[in-house]
């Protein structure tokens, strides 16, 4: 498991992970290499582990044993806050933004940008600040449907509002950024722009994990598909070498993955 | 609208559907537009209904007398933008006009049994919002029981009676000054207008503000990007008591006697101000321009019915059809855009 062909350096790791619950082992020894600029799809059925998986790595729950490092420094999250403030953006899957609000307090929500000198004291926010930037991310991202930024994320569509938590991301992630089944409540033609993003992303050099059952998405846009099955890391592949059909049997483990596809 | 209007519609229908829905959604983003358009509607209604009803001196008292409640009603609108309620707002009030009076009467100088009374206010309400927010235990009980209790605590410190106030200062916010000779103002109400706009400026300026929304809107986004919710409901609660104890001095200038059984439905008038003036009682939508208009609507339709010679209970009546119907649309103006 530990054999690395190509000496690169890892963006985030982690080895020997493990979580119990009473009886229960949600993470057994699990492993994780994500690398600069790539995506990373995680797969497996449910139950498999991947969202503990992710917890751990996030800091939204301690394992028991393992290591972590991120950027090649040994790092211990508390909480998803701790990760975050290292530079680990998480996607969720409810979106974590407030309906109600307009796009550009839900992009800074929690980190708003305040203005400068006494009036900043006084905790007085900048707001022209804070619109400027939420526009330039957008458009930076090509998320052009979005038209005015003052409008409430209630008024969105499906993928606009994943775009917005995706652009949050995008904004605030400096090492890596982690979505949480980005695609599944979307339609076709949303889950391409998702992906558009997901790709302009990891082409300015910050990685993504994607954690998603949509093969054809996962095909389309991971460089390496990490397998996870039983609470393991049983592999990671080389999404040109295999078809859907041989990583559901991997994930069922109805099949061993054969050599020639592993990419570490 | 419906697929199928569309579908199967003319040009027209079509048209219509567009229109209606960007109506409906410049009332969900514009909230305050249905209750003031409402409030226009009232006073220019009264205003030929009766002959009394349209001169300076009427509107005058009326903003008089929607001061008290208007501010309990201010404090209000905080606790149920975080999607509380706060059922106990007028007993701490009544509690701190007690409070002050007694104090003064004993042998602390008027503004410091002022300032002493205000903090109990802000300390009782502090209370409240730390069950609310420790012990997670729903506003409604909490509010409900603090209710209870501060109705108790205030019969029993005042010996049953009431209690005139002794002090210049406790009573100075009656005092009137008239601007252009003619339009009489109270101090009491150059003090709710500057709470109402330090309320305002902080809500929408502040990242505070931003958060009092949020947690009302969505606690679990919240939690996620940060925002410590405890700390900020808490930081609601406790604001609020400020202004709660604001609203008992505003009472002593309106009237020089401190009675603890004024106000009792104050708390029910407060939560009707707050939601006739469209915000929102499931937390995160509203804020408190919308109050003041409410507050106003209320006092306007009071007055007015009354210069119509029509019975105080259909003035209740009309009250308790306002609340339903607003609250009625609210859910369909958001229905739509959600």
């Amino acid at each position: 498991m530990s054999a690395t062909t190509v000496e690169r350096a890892a963006m985030l790791t982690g080895r020997g992970l493990v979580k119990r619950y009473g009886h229960v082992t949600a993470i057994n020894g699990a492993d994780f290499d994500l690398y600069p600029g790539e995506v990373l799809a995680i797969v497996g059925d449910n139950g498999a582990g991947k969202s503990s998986l992710i917890k751990a790595l996030t800091g939204a729950l301690q394992p028991d044993a393992g290591t972590i490092e991120l950027d090649g420094r040994p790092v211990h999250f508390h909480s998803p806050l701790d990760a975050r403030r290292s530079g680990i953006e998480t996607v969720y899957q409810t979106l974590a933004v407030a309906p109600a609000l307009d796009i550009t307090t839900n992009l800074f929500l929690g980190r708003e940008i305040r203005r400068d000198g006494l009036l900043g004291k006084l905790r007085i926010l900048d707001r022209k600040a804070m619109r400027t930037e939420a526009r330039n991310q957008l458009d930076a991202l090509g998320i052009a449907t979005i038209q005015d930024i003052t409008q409430p994320v209630e008024s969105l569509s499906g993928g606009q509002r994943q775009a917005v938590a995706v652009a949050r991301a995008a904004m605030f992630g400096s090492k890596v950024v982690i979505m949480d089944e980005p695609t599944a409540a979307l339609g076709v033609r949303e889950t391409a722009h998702v992906l558009e993003l997901i790709k302009r992303i990891s082409n300015r050099g910050l990685p993504v994990v994607l954690i998603s059952h949509d093969m054809p998405a996962v095909f389309e846009v991971s460089d390496r598909i990490h397998v996870h099955r039983l609470g393991r890391r049983t592999g990671v592949v080389d999404p040109k070498k295999v078809s859907m059909s041989d990583v559901v049997s991997f994930i069922t483990g109805a099949e061993e993955i054969p050599d020639e596809a592993i990419a570490w | 609208m419906s697929m199928s209007t569309t579908k199967s519609g003319t040009t027209a229908t079509v048209d219509t559907g567009r229109r209606s829905d960007s109506v409906r959604a410049l009332f969900a983003r514009n909230p305050v537009l249905g209750p003031t358009a409402a409030l226009l509607v009232a006073i220019v209604f009264f205003s030929f209904a009766t002959s009394t009803f349209a001169n300076v001196d009427n509107f005058s008292f009326i903003v008089q007398q929607s001061i008290v409640v208007g501010t309990l009603a201010l404090g209000q609108t905080l606790v149920i933008l975080t999607s509380g309620i706060d059922l106990a707002n007028a007993s701490i009030a009544v509690f701190g006009t007690l409070l002050m009076t007694r104090l003064a009467t004993g042998h602390l100088p008027g503004p410091v049994a002022m300032i002493v009374a205000i903090v109990a206010c802000a300390a009782v309400a502090t209370l409240s919002g730390l069950l609310v927010s420790r012990i997670k235990l729903p506003p409604f009980i909490v509010t409900l029981g603090m209710l209870a209790v501060m109705t108790a605590v205030t019969n029993l410190y005042s010996k049953g009676t009431t209690w005139p106030v002794p002090d210049g200062l406790l009573t100075w916010l009656g005092t009137s000054l008239y601007l252009f000779g003619r339009v009489q103002f109270t101090m009491g109400m150059v003090l709710a207008a500057v709470l109402f706009a330090v309320t305002w400026f902080v809500l929408a300026k502040t990242g505070w503000g931003r958060h009092v929304y949020a947690v009302g809107n969505e606690p679990e986004a919240a939690r996620l990007t940060g925002i410590h919710i405890d700390r900020t409901l808490v930081s609601v609660y406790l604001v609020a008591g400020v202004i709660y104890g604001f609203a008992a001095w505003m009472a002593l200038g309106r009237t020089p006697t401190a009675d603890p059984n004024a106000y009792q439905t104050g708390n029910l008038d407060s939560i009707t101000a707050v939601v006739i003036g469209g915000t929102s009682l499931f937390g995160g939508r509203g804020g408190v321009l919308g109050t003041i208009v409410g507050a106003l609507i209320v006092a306007v339709l009071r007055s007015g019915l009354t210069q119509m010679g029509i019975d105080s209970n259909y003035q209740n009546l009309a009250t308790g059809v306002l609340v339903i119907g607003a609250v009625a649309f609210d859910q369909a103006t958001r229905r739509r855009s959600a």
